[in-house]
């Protein structure tokens, strides 16, 4: 019945994680993941993304792929925001691990530890990984 | 003789496979996501530092440019292009490349 009345109200919203963990360019999977985010936006859906192990790579800055004749996708991570995409989580430990820190991130995000973003995937109706 | 890594060292073992194997006196060439395993900082760095007491090792200049990481390379890692590429396989009559 619930879900009958959220549907006249325009559909149900649920809660959905991407979980990136691929580095970019190397394989098509980060690629891939960013496609699929954009498209979910237009669900309008409640819609997170987690970067963890080498998926903290996706949003390293300064990133430049003329020399291996692939498109540069990293600034449409600054897109997201437009398309009412904001909540990004990145955990600390992978982030750590590589010598990476906040700053060198070309997006505003949020770092969790392991154990928060855990928590965080647990609380989501949908993951989907890449 | 060259060795040819091509794996990120955080999401598989190639690396550690290669360095455990491979005889001092070679050389080590990273590529594509392996690349990462020649950054300062990284929980790769010790590896790569002790691996280059015996061997030479080094990182393809367009893949650390394409990941953001051309500005962090690990002192003595030697950056080719694509011709010392060509170059390092004409100059080493044996090569493995560790997939």
């Amino acid at each position: 019945m619930m879900d009958e009345m959220d549907m006249e109200e325009g559909g149900v919203v649920k809660k959905f994680m991407f979980v990136n963990r691929k580095a970019p360019h190397g394989t098509i999977y980060a690629l891939e993941g960013l496609e699929v985010v954009l498209i979910s936006a237009a669900f309008d859906q409640d819609v997170s993304l987690a970067f963890c192990d080498d998926g903290v790579y996706e949003l390293k800055k300064g990133q430049d792929t003329k020399g291996i004749g692939v498109k540069n996708f990293s600034p449409t991570y600054r897109a997201l925001e437009g398309y009412d995409i904001e909540k990004l989580y990145v955990e600390k430990e992978s982030l750590e691990a590589r010598g990476l820190t906040e700053d060198d991130l070309l997006v505003d995000v949020q770092v969790l530890s392991s154990a928060e973003l855990g928590a965080l995937m647990d609380e989501q109706d949908v993951v989907i990984s890449f | 003789m060259l060795h040819i890594i091509n794996k990120s060292p955080f999401e598989n073992s190639t690396l550690d496979s290669c360095l455990r194997i491979a005889k001092s006196g070679g050389a080590v060439l990273l590529i594509e996501d392996a690349v990462f395993a020649a950054t300062k900082g990284s929980a790769a760095e010790s590896k790569i530092k002790q691996a280059m007491a015996g061997m030479k090792v080094y990182a393809l200049q367009p893949d650390l440019a394409a990941r953001g990481v051309a500005d962090r390379v690990i002192d003595g890692v030697t950056l080719v292009d694509y011709a010392g590429f060509v170059d390092l396989v004409a100059e080493n009559p044996k090569l493995q490349s560790w997939l």
